[in-house]
């Protein structure tokens, strides 16, 4: 199964760990040597994983650089690690993003450097692991490893109100992520009595045939856990605390990747094990994507604060990617996996401007700019590509994944794509407007005519993303179609388990959380 | 009605071993303690018992697999009661390195009667693990609790401290006065005390199951033990004794203790009272809730460290419960391991408050802990890792040990109990989280100075976060030891 035959997966996961190692030795007296390792391990981790696209191979929809190793043996729990044509570009999202990050925070960081670049490094490989998991439970620790690192970088480095944001954050998250654990087991004990082997792999997991009432319960905590990390509304409310709070790195991480893990998780364990639930489910998910579309639109048309707007421009973009992946159909899910990249780099790109504009003038308000474009003409360039790309414009990423998005979404339910495409109209009204507010108008500050434009390490952190937009929005095939034979396979493969489901009589609740659950009697015997 | 007959038993020491090792040593401490002169006695005393308690160790891991009744069905020795012994071993082992540092603190602890009676605490409860007979239990526990009872008090010239030990004695008292009337309906309605033969009888004998003079029994026999592992509505003890007592033996008291007591449940229950299971799993069901929510609420508004501890640990009774509840030799495995996780978390925890100390008294507030985590970056990764086990969040021993207790809880058909842990996790989280917060993300408010550690307690703190790093990464090979020492439990 493995084309490398090297465990390239568990090296591109735990090399951060070796950074992490490395910088632990390192004196914290000596800052400029802590950036330099930092950013030296986060560019060998992406080339490290680069392997990773081109020996990988189109054609089959089969996991990936299989790796297979018992970790819990009595429990049945593996190291199971694998990647296919959905976590392929999200792996190679999270190590192209990571060395930004840590550019980005250069100069903005200056307290506690070893500590903050420990805990980018760790959340790295949380980010990673969960993303390449194939196990259940393994992908549950890699999932809560994450919070903690995230939780340390807002609570630590975050602003005014960041111990409100960061305790949020992770109570948000954790709560939902709980009863997935709960529903995790059940699943674990109902595959053994269907099929008298214990384990947590997903591959295996997906056969199962799941009883329609008890899937719906099953289900919902998935979807919950899962809905809060989007966010889908009403469960965002974190998002914008913790964004605001965060340093830019911390957003442009928690924007670029960890939103992504909500819908990197519905569609890798909650639409496939559950399809008959998921298929009941999708006219409430895709109201809530498209009540996220619209309010997201809405409210981050009125923020003062530019970062608050990118913020809530996040909820509206990934309104957009969950109603792709519940339109169910090749154009949506693939349009909704390219949005996911798209998102993680314009917003990405976004949150980098406004951190580079808040470093200078130490505030983010709107009101207090104007005019800037005429003393920093690099920077309104940038700024314009990441807004265009946000916005959707033709040649920029965000076009083609909103474009198939809206295609897939037709074809499903078209009265919601009308509705989400007025919802584009409305996410260029605050993005253009943003810009115009903050670049154009006159420059009337006495603090804005002295603004300096962009330095060198600014614009190396810039320029791969913007160079990205326009590559990803002239050549989406180069993306596509690694992601082709996964994403097909997905569909027949649910649209038959769909229909082997709908065949059966649904059963009251009791029945089958009584047929289901082993007997009080007969449990010693079980557990032999 | 047979005779009551006296013979003398054969004298078996290897089932017995580790308790002969721990009685032996305690014996030599108290001497070595009165013969050394008083200033020259340093750490010797502590690094004295625990030679002993390593020994201790080493003859368990060696005489793990024995199987036998021995003393007349008095002592059971078999995997289970090798593993409780393991987990009082690890719990003593930390505590003293813990009370060789706490000693610079208070001079007052370092003398041959703290160590004495430390380790006969120990036996004590390494006798409740192994306990056969309800006689047993009863001797086990009261040598187990008046050893407490003294060092709860053991810093006389603090009130907090008398009175501490003196809430825990009268309380403890009437809690064992429970316990023995218990016994006592239990050997009317069974005539015997041996585990083994009760439950022979009451196969016999169907009709004595629900009689109530046996009902009665078990029902005070329930009190009794839910008062030593800190049970709703047996709880209020627990935190003025907890907040009281030397910082040392609290975190003995939470885990030790604990341990013990859950150890005699298990057996008395599972061996002798198995067929009234279905009987007690209901009431058991709702102790279990309540013990863990109220533990969870009231521990949110705690501000001193001590009592948010001692709130969490009734908590963590509660969860040990839900694997009690869920009955099965997974749940009873699930709560071994999840005691030997709690105790290496936990005493972690308390390790960590006992670095902090100064001859006036210690730093047991909440906000005395600000801006430490940077200021001291080991003792509060350590520290943070110590709360993040507790809420269960991985790669901790706590996450593990969770998982473990819901699934067999899941697995049995409790799911809603398995619902309410989890909802009681998350509260739970935010009171931990508080900790890390306090450390990492406020300014140092207060002047607060760490003295330089004793080379003991840094070691005794390395290897409870081992400890915790082992069973949450790999747990693997204790996880088949809890199970093999429940499969291998006499009944």
């Amino acid at each position: 199964m493995n084309q490398l035959s090297f465990p390239i997966i568990s090296l591109v996961t735990f090399f951060p760990i070796f950074g992490v190692l490395i910088l632990l030795m390192i004196d914290k007296e000596s800052e400029d040597i802590l950036r330099g390792t930092a950013v030296a391990f986060t560019v060998i981790e992406f080339f490290i994983s680069l392997p990773l696209i081109f020996y990988f191979n189109n054609v089959t929809h089969n996991m990936q650089f299989v790796e297979l190793i018992p970790w819990v043996k009595s429990f049945g729990i593996n190291y199971h690690m694998g990647i296919d044509g959905i976590s392929l570009w999200l792996v190679i999202l999270t190590t192209f993003l990571t060395p930004i990050c840590v550019l980005s925070s250069w100069s903005y960081i200056q307290k506690y450097v070893k500590e903050y670049m420990v805990c980018l490094l760790l959340l790295e490989t949380a980010m990673l692991g969960a993303l390449v998991s194939l196990d259940l439970i393994l992908f549950y620790v890699f999932w809560e490893l994450m919070l903690i690192p995230m939780y340390l970088l807002i609570g630590v480095w975050g602003g005014p109100q960041k111990i409100y944001a960061a305790v949020k954050f992770f109570m948000y998250t954790a709560a939902g992520s709980v009863f997935m654990l709960l529903s995790i087991i059940f699943l674990y004990y109902y595959n053994y009595k269907v099929t008298g082997v214990y384990t947590f792999s997903i591959l295996e997991l997906y056969k199962l045939n799941i009883p329609i009432s008890v899937q719906f319960w099953l289900c919902l905590a998935f979807f919950v856990s899962f809905a809060i990390k989007v966010p889908m509304f009403p469960l965002h409310t974190w998002l914008p605390d913790a964004h605001v709070q965060a340093p830019t790195a911390g957003s442009v991480i928690l924007a670029g990747v960890l939103l992504k893990m909500g819908t990197y998780g519905f569609l890798r364990f909650a639409m496939p094990l559950f399809p008959y639930a998921t298929h009941q489910f999708t006219p409430v998910m895709a109201t809530l994507a498209v009540i996220g579309i619209i309010y997201g639109a809405l409210v981050a048309m009125v923020q003062p604060d530019m970062k608050k707007l990118v913020a809530y421009s996040s909820v509206s973009h990934l309104g957009y990617v969950m109603l792709g992946l519940f339109a169910l159909n090749m154009q949506g899910i693939e349009g909704g996996l390219y949005q996911m990249l798209n998102h993680g780099i314009s917003t990405g790109a976004l949150f980098l401007i406004v951190g580079m504009i808040y470093e200078r003038r130490h505030t983010r308000m709107i009101k207090d700019f104007g005019g800037i474009a005429k003393v920093m003409p690099v920077f309104a360039t940038f700024f314009m590509i990441a807004t265009l790309s946000s916005v959707a414009v033709p040649g920029t990423n965000g076009f083609v994944g909103e474009i198939m998005i809206l295609i897939g979404a037709f074809r499903s339910f078209p009265i919601f794509a009308v509705i989400a495409a007025s919802g584009a109209i409305l996410g260029a009204l605050y993005m253009l407007w943003m810009y115009q507010r903050v670049m154009f108008c006159p420059l009337d500050k006495p603090e804005n005519q002295k603004l300096k434009d962009l330095n060198v390490r600014e614009i190396v952190t810039l320029l791969p993303l913007a160079v990205l937009v326009f590559v990803m929005g002239f050549f989406p095939g180069l993306f596509l179609r690694k992601m082709d034979a996964t994403v097909s396979h997905f569909l027949k493969d649910f649209n038959t388990r769909y229909e082997a489901y709908a065949q059966q009589q649904p059963q009251s609740l009791g029945d089958r959380i009584a047929a289901v659950l082993p007997a009080s009697e007969n449990k010693d015997k079980i557990i032999e | 009605m047979e005779m009551l007959e006296f013979v003398v038993p054969a004298l078996n020491v290897k089932a017995i071993l580790p308790q002969v090792i721990l009685s032996l040593t305690a014996l030599t401490v108290l001497l070595v303690g009165v013969f050394s002169p008083q200033d020259k006695k340093t750490s010797s005393l502590g690094y004295l018992s625990l030679v002993g308690v390593v020994t201790a160790l080493i003859s368990t891991l060696m005489i793990n697999g024995v199987r036998e009744s021995a003393y007349n069905g008095m002592v059971l020795a078999d995997g289970f009661s090798s593993f409780i012994t393991l987990i009082i071993c690890v719990v003593t082992i930390l505590t003293i390195l813990t009370s060789i540092n706490y000693q610079k603190f208070f001079p007052r602890l370092n003398c041959g009667e703290y160590y004495c009676l430390l380790l006969f605490a120990a036996v004590g409860m390494c006798f409740m693990g192994s306990a056969g007979n309800l006689l047993m239990v009863f001797l086990a526990l009261e040598t187990m609790s008046i050893s407490i009872y003294v060092l709860a008090g053991f810093k006389t010239d603090d009130a907090k401290s008398i009175e501490s030990a003196m809430k825990y004695f009268l309380l403890g008292a009437f809690a064992s006065g429970f316990l023995l009337f218990g016994f006592a309906l239990i050997f009317g309605s069974t005539g015997t005390m041996d585990l083994v033969k009760i439950s022979a009888f009451l196969t016999a004998h169907p009709e004595v199951i629900h009689s109530r003079m046996l009902m009665g029994g078990v029902a005070l026999m329930t009190v009794g033990f839910g008062f030593k592992v800190a049970m709703f509505p047996f709880h209020m003890w627990t935190p003025d004794v907890y907040e009281g007592a030397p910082t040392s033996i609290t975190g003995f008291m939470a885990t030790g203790v604990k341990a013990a007591a859950f150890a005699a449940l298990l057996r008395v229950f599972f061996v002798a009272l198995g067929h009234l299971q279905a009987d007690w799993t209901g009431i058991m069901w709702l102790f279990a809730f309540l013990t863990m929510t109220i533990g969870n609420v009231v521990a949110l508004s705690q501000t001193n460290i001590k009592r948010m501890l001692a709130y969490s640990s009734i908590a963590h009774a509660g969860y040990l419960l839900i694997g009690f509840v869920a009955g099965s030799k997974l749940g009873q495995s699930a709560i071994l391991f999840y005691l030997l996780s709690y105790a290496f978390t936990n005493l972690g925890a308390f390790g960590v408050i006992a670095l902090l100390g100064r001859k006036e008294g210690e730093y047991t507030e909440l906000e005395d802990f600000a801006g430490l985590g940077f200021k001291y970056p080991l003792m509060g990764l350590a520290m943070a890792l110590f709360m993040f086990s507790m809420a269960g969040i991985p790669p901790a021993s706590g996450f593990m040990g969770k998982f473990y207790l819901f699934s067999s809880a899941m697995k049995a058909g409790f799911v809603w109990l398995a619902i309410f842990g989890v909802i009681n996790s998350v509260i739970s989280l935010y009171y931990y989280l508080r900790v890390v917060v306090v450390m990492y993300f406020t300014e140092a408010g207060r002047e607060v100075v760490m003295p330089k550690p004793s080379p003991a307690l840094v070691v005794g703190l390395v290897l409870a976060a081992v400890g915790v790093l082992q069973m949450g990464i790999f747990p693997s090979y204790l996880l088949d030891m809890a199970r093999q020492s429940i499969q291998t439990m006499l009944m």
